[in-house]
């Protein structure tokens, strides 16, 4: 019993070496169906990393000990408001941090104004957030990397990287006119690639007037004394009489809102990924249709030497799959070099307004990839390895 | 014509192969279908903007609103014919993931603005005449099972009720279809003079407006006139055309329309190239066959047309699967739920994609179709 396992076994092998090395005879066409394959996986894996790196964006955003109140009812910054009123009772409410200057809450204005888009030169719509003087003790990720911070209380700007990358009029010194107002902008922001660099900031107390929103704001953000605080936090606001508010974890809320993008991006890319690979599967069956053909009379000789019929399907998968494999690293190579980092900026439809991202490659985005091209190649692979194995041995060595 | 069973004899003769490289030719048409449908739903319908329609919004941002006394003084504004004003009521149904557009407008104008709204008659007269009536386009009504009679409740995010409450309900009393192919018919329209009195602020004022004007040719000098009209007020406008307008939208989704699109075009030779590559190899493994043919008496001109009518067989039979998988895929319409309405696969792509394929056939068949002919009998018989 071991010894026909081991013979069968050394078969496989010895059946599989002799196959692979004679692969450099048929190199036209393995190169194709690497190539199909090193396509597909480039494809796949340059979507999802698109929708990956939206996502990125989106989820690195916030800290857990970080709550944003809003109006109940608003389902993003933009349709909320908030009263003087309102700003007080959070502000005293429990669970806030304190700071030197009292609790650690910062009203803001969230508005949208038009800038045109680099790329194409069509007005986009760019968020302009308006924040209190914590805004920068509740987000210690943020620095000014060029110029300077704007002074309250005067027309100034500064603009998140991402921001200044993708929309004209943005360089440190133009001037913006919207409406009656017109800004200088004066600095640039990293805010550590998450969606605040794809922001304008001004200070709040500017905003007011300038948008006739009187004394009131759109959202507080409000650091809490630690991650656990949330919850009383949000009891004590959402139970006051007084008030009408939502509480939401200021991470939560922006893993929300990236739903409908990335949704939108990982559909169209599974779907083209799916279409992709079944054409890529038919071109891997036809190569290796040709290999099995070109091969036919050494198969047949092997079978005439009582190898096995098993030896051979393994060694038909096995170049398959080893063609498979190389295509899917090509192919994770190309889409790594290609599209890692590479920034772009879309139009996030839960805010209505534009958010700046790179692509992500991820180790498991690769990985993933290469598992789609082995699967890709085996399946290519199975049928002729099933004929290879079926050659009827005596008409098989006549043919030509 | 009688030469047809021989062209089938050959395309037989490894029928895994042919199966299989017609397969890949339909996978590759089955993309091109998707890709021209991705074409028409990133461009947001650019196509059918209608050239007679400005858009007039808040210098500012589209969030900002306009008065509503403005469309007294834009009616009587030359060259403008009609007015009609539209504001974003941002509501949600059930849960946000349900996203459709909710917009309040005076009835009998947006009827007149936008012709390509078809509702029956009766449904018609309701919607004119009924306050509370609401009125649901076909794709929308279709993706949550909206029929005439029911009541849609709407969570409001924006604009509360007086009194503070966020429910709004609208009475479904229409559903209108698009009278052509990629109408936009994801939104809700209900009745202006409804909202304006129950909501809780902001009364008079509305989000944007279209105009109709009765000549294009005239639309820069009209949108000047407007915006000069407004300039120094404290809600300046910015006129665009509604294809400007939707065209500037477009841009904002920016480079992943444009990736997309260019990664499945790249794919869609790429997979060309394959099947082409294979039926060269069919034809090349028979060099003897032709000059067998060729000794027969068969002339150069006729063994190139053979060899061209098998790949254009393959190729138009792989392109014809794939257009029709294509059309049928794209029949259900926006695959992502309200972000892409205009999803649809335009008959002139479905032309194109059939001179493809035809191309696909002669390129790919063209050049062993020649050495076929140019084979001297005695060189290919002794080949082998």
């Amino acid at each position: 019993m071991m010894r026909t396992i081991v013979g069968w076994l050394s078969q496989v092998v010895v059946v599989t070496l002799l196959n692979l090395r004679t692969i450099g005879q048929r190199l036209g066409s393995s190169a194709v169906s690497v190539v199909g394959i090193a396509g597909v996986v480039v494809v796949f894996v340059a979507v999802l990393s698109m929708a990956e790196g939206f996502r990125k964006t989106m989820a690195t955003t916030g800290s857990p000990d970080t709550a944003i109140v809003m109006r109940s009812g608003a389902d993003s910054e933009m349709v909320s408001i908030l009263t003087l009123d309102d700003m007080r009772i959070v502000g005293d409410a429990v669970g806030v941090r304190r700071g030197e200057k009292g609790p650690l809450v910062s009203g803001e204005l969230f508005v949208i104004v038009d800038l045109a888009k680099r790329s194409s030169n069509t007005t986009a719509n760019v968020p302009l957030r308006g924040v209190g003087s914590n805004a920068f003790a509740i987000r210690p990720n943020i620095k000014i990397v060029q110029g300077r911070m704007f002074e309250s209380g005067r027309n100034e700007l500064i603009v998140g990287k991402g921001a200044a990358g993708q929309f004209a009029g943005t360089e440190v010194g133009h001037t913006v006119r919207w409406g009656q107002n017109q800004w200088t902008v004066v600095g640039v922001f990293d805010a550590g690639g998450t969606i605040s660099d794809s922001e304008i900031w001004c200070d709040a107390g500017v905003l007011q007037p300038a948008y006739r929103r009187g004394s009131s704001y759109q959202t507080a953000y409000v650091k809490l004394e630690s991650a656990e605080a949330f919850a009383k936090f949000k009891d004590a606001l959402t139970t006051d009489p007084r008030l009408n508010l939502k509480v939401v974890r200021e991470t939560d809320y922006f893993a929300e809102q990236s739903q409908m993008v990335s949704t939108m991006i990982t559909t169209l890319g599974s779907i083209i990924a799916l279409l992709m690979g079944i054409g890529a599967i038919f071109g891997a069956v036809n190569t290796m249709y040709s290999a099995v053909s070109a091969r036919t009379r050494e198969i047949a000789t092997l079978r005439a030497l009582g190898f096995g019929g098993g030896p051979v399907v393994v060694s038909v998968l096995a170049e398959s799959l080893l063609l498979a494999l190389i295509g899917g690293a090509i192919g994770g190579a190309v889409a790594y070099v290609g599209f890692n980092g590479f920034q772009t900026s879309t139009i996030n439809w839960q805010t209505f307004s534009q958010v700046a991202f790179a692509f992500a490659v991820t180790p498991g985005l690769i990985v993933a990839g290469i598992v789609y091209a082995l699967v890709m190649g085996l399946l290519g692979g199975l049928l002729p390895a099933v004929r290879a194995a079926r050659l009827p041995i005596v008409s098989a060595l006549r043919e030509l | 014509m009688k030469y047809m069973p021989l062209v089938w004899r050959n395309l037989t003769r490894r029928k895994t192969r042919t199966i299989f490289t017609i397969l890949s030719i339909a996978v590759a048409f089955v993309l091109f279908g998707v890709l021209a449908a991705l074409n028409v739903a990133f461009s947001q319908g650019v196509e059918l903007a209608g050239n007679d329609r400005l858009i007039i919004q808040h210098k500012v941002s589209l969030i900002q609103l306009l008065p509503e006394s403005y469309q007294a003084r834009l009616e009587t504004t030359p060259g403008v014919v009609d007015v009609l004003h539209q504001t974003w009521f941002g509501g949600i149904y059930q849960k946000p993931s349900n996203f459709f557009m909710q917009c309040p407008v005076v009835p009998d104008r947006l009827l007149k603005l936008y012709p390509e709204y078809v509702l029956p008659a009766d449904q018609k007269k309701a919607f004119l005449s009924d306050r509370t009536c609401a009125i649901v386009g076909r794709q929308t009504a279709n993706r949550f099972g909206f029929k005439v009679g029911d009541r849609v409740p709407i969570q409001a995010t924006i604009w509360r009720k007086k009194g503070g409450a966020t429910n709004w309900e609208f009475n479904v009393c229409g559903i209108y279809d698009g009278d052509k192919k990629g109408v936009d018919t994801t939104s809700l329209f209900f009745n202006y003079e409804y909202f304006d009195e129950a909501r809780q602020f902001g009364q008079g004022l509305v989000g944007w407006y279209v105009i109709r004007i009765n000549d294009p040719a005239q639309a820069p000098e009209i949108a000047e006139r407007i915006d000069a009209m407004f300039a120094n007020s404290f809600a300046e406008t910015k006129t665009t055309t509604e294809k400007a307008f939707l065209q500037a939208f477009a841009n904002q989704i920016g480079d992943i329309g444009l990736i997309i699109r260019g990664i499945v075009t790249a794919v869609f030779f790429t997979i060309l190239l394959v099947a082409a590559n294979t039926m060269a190899q069919a034809v090349r493994e028979r060099t003897s066959e032709l000059a067998v043919l060729k000794t027969l008496g068969f002339s150069d001109g006729l063994v190139l047309t053979l060899v061209l009518l098998e790949s254009c067989a393959i190729a138009i039979i792989g392109g014809a699967i794939g257009l029709g998988l294509a059309w049928l895929l794209t029949q259900g319409g926006d695959p992502t739920n309200g972000m892409l309405p205009a999803f649809y696969l335009p008959t002139a792509d479905l032309g194109r994609g059939a001179l493809f394929a035809l191309g696909l056939g002669i390129v790919s068949g063209i050049m062993p179709a020649m050495q076929a002919m140019r084979l001297r009998i005695v060189d290919a018989l002794r080949r082998t």
